[in-house]
């Protein structure tokens, strides 16, 4: 919900209902690094109100716009954010099963070198 | 007077300074101030700990904040995206606990993802619970809130909220029983969470009120298939995630029968539904030596240290330096800033006798370091830590997170347009 004036539509504040720090606070920050905006901020009126306002002023530009360019942009930030995480997991996977794989080939190495080892012994002890 | 004023001052121009002067362009010069100044320049990026408190603490968000200087402070997409960074750092052996490092975000966002994870991504817990009988110590009411903290080890994903007028069915409601009896003449007897038996065909308890004549007898819960059918459950039974949880102890004679039904809800509504059982981040440590610490002087440092962030290196001769080992493992205890290092915060009874010119030195030496050591934080470097309760792995739990914020900011834009 907005609530702005009519002739002036660079000024608004905003409520969103059932939203807290989480978003506002990362709205917030997205708002601030944008340069059309001179000041951005956000608070929640009463600690049992589920809702948050959201005051943008900016240099001319509308604020509604603004404000949605900012979700926009957030929205981006964090599709790209999954794309990266999603790409590290599976490469500390692979990583990971290439290690196992290595720990094992080692481990097989050493029982047979101590198999080799047992067998000379017990043909030491036929020959003497 | 009027004379000595009127005296002509003449500037020597050399031919150099003229050729100069012509050629002079200010973009040719080489060292234009291209970023911050380095001082501006820690202040935005590290918080910096000094032995009392840390200072430039927060963030400067604001786009504008560097005009002055001529550097741009926002965050534009295409920066973001080429400076962004995840590395996996290390997952346990179950698959449940996991930390990463992520680079190149500011923690407005990262705490985002932090709250996200512990009150809103959905999990299944015990929200009902059926007492047929219970003569145990634990009364009905302390029974039913232990269990409903047992975690749960079923997908979220596959089942729907239930609301106050829907009726319990297969797609909402995972039922449990539990039916333990410590026999006269027997031990007490521990009640674990393995005595929980997941009911695929739901409830079990036939409601006393209204005869039905149907073949199926009116219970708890309308399944209309078994859930046992879903070729997701089919191979792995759903269970608690940890089958060693005590829930209550039984002495000889006494029973716990009852039946508990787990739906979906989410952490800020109760903390059982939290699928985390923590979630946290922290920024990464910086240690710098601003001068060289040798001989004893680095012994000293690195014994000052009781996580081992200090390594010796040896140069050779003889020689040896204090190096930043595993500036990761910092906790910014600040023992090393401390003016009093050696001298234990609790006083022992014995008073030790005092070797007062070995004293004096360390404090000097204590004191230069204060100058030395520089403690930093790196702000946009958060290593991340999540350890899940069962219900899923960690990194779907992150990845969930994040869907669920851009789900938040597409409600805005849809609620704004």
């Amino acid at each position: 919900m907005e609530h702005g004036s009519f002739t002036n539509n660079s000024h608004a504040s905003f409520t969103l209902a059932e939203e807290d720090h989480t978003l506002a606070n990362a709205v917030r920050f997205m708002l601030n690094q944008d340069p059309r905006v001179t000041l951005a901020g956000y608070s929640i009126p009463h600690p049992s109100l589920d809702r948050v306002n959201i005051r943008v002023q900016t240099t001319g530009d509308p604020a509604r716009e603004v404000l949605k360019d900012a979700c926009q942009e957030l929205m981006l930030m964090n599709r790209h954010v999954r794309s990266v995480f999603d790409k590290a997991v599976a490469e500390f996977k692979v990583e990971q099963a290439r290690l196992k794989a290595e720990e094992e080939e080692r481990e097989k190495a050493k029982e047979e070198l101590k198999k080799q080892r047992e067998q000379l012994e017990s043909m030491d002890i036929e020959g003497n | 007077m009027a004379k000595e004023e009127e005296v002509e001052i003449v500037r020597i121009v050399t031919d150099e300074e003229k050729t100069f002067a012509k050629n002079f362009n200010i973009n040719d010069l080489p060292d234009i101030p291209t970023g911050l100044p380095p001082h501006l320049e820690l202040q935005r990026t590290r918080v910096v700990c000094k032995n009392d408190a840390p200072i430039h603490t927060s963030s400067v968000v604001y786009s504008g904040a560097y005009n002055a200087v001529g550097v741009d402070n926002s965050v534009k997409l295409e920066n973001f995206s080429e400076n962004f960074k995840v590395n996996v750092i290390s997952s346990s052996e179950d698959g449940m606990d996991m930390e990463f490092d992520m680079i190149g975000i500011n923690a407005a966002i990262a705490n985002a993802f932090r709250r996200i994870l512990l009150a809103e991504l959905p999990s299944m817990a015990i929200e009902k619970v059926f007492v047929a009988n219970n003569t145990s110590l634990v009364q009905d009411e302390v029974l039913a809130q232990r269990l409903g903290l047992v975690p749960i080890a079923a997908d979220p994903r596959l089942f729907d909220y239930i609301s106050e007028s829907d009726q319990p069915n297969e797609k909402n409601t995972i039922v449990f029983k539990l039916h333990a009896r410590c026999e006269r003449g027997e031990p007490r007897l521990k009640v674990l969470t393995e005595e929980l038996i997941w009911l695929p065909n739901g409830s079990e308890m036939v409601k006393e009120s209204g005869e039905s004549t149907s073949s199926k007898p009116k219970t708890f819960t309308s399944f209309s298939r078994s859930q046992d059918s879903f070729p997701e459950f089919a191979e792995n039974p759903i269970s608690p995630s940890n089958l060693d949880i005590l829930i209550a102890k039984l002495g000889p004679g006494q029973e716990i029968e009852l039946e508990a039904h787990a739906v979906k809800g989410i952490g800020k509504t109760h903390a059982k539904w939290s699928p985390v059982g923590t979630a946290w981040y922290r920024m990464l440590p910086e240690v710098i030596l601003l001068k060289e610490f040798e001989g004893k002087e680095a012994e000293n440092l690195v014994k000052a240290c009781p996580v081992k962030v200090f390594d010796i290196e040896d140069m050779g001769k003889g020689r040896k330096r204090a190096t930043v080992a595993q500036p990761r493992k910092c906790t910014l205890c600040r023992e090393c800033l401390r003016e009093e290092f050696g001298v234990p915060i609790v006083k022992p009874k014995v008073k030790p006798v005092k070797d007062e010119g070995k004293d004096k030195e360390t404090q000097i030496e204590r004191k230069e370091w204060i100058d030395n050591v520089a403690l930093h934080r790196v702000k946009n470097h958060f290593i991340f830590k999540i350890e899940s309760t069962g219900s899923l792995p960690p990194e779907v739990l992150f990845t969930e997170a994040v869907k669920i914020l851009e789900d938040k900011c597409e409600r805005v834009i849809a609620d704004l347009s």
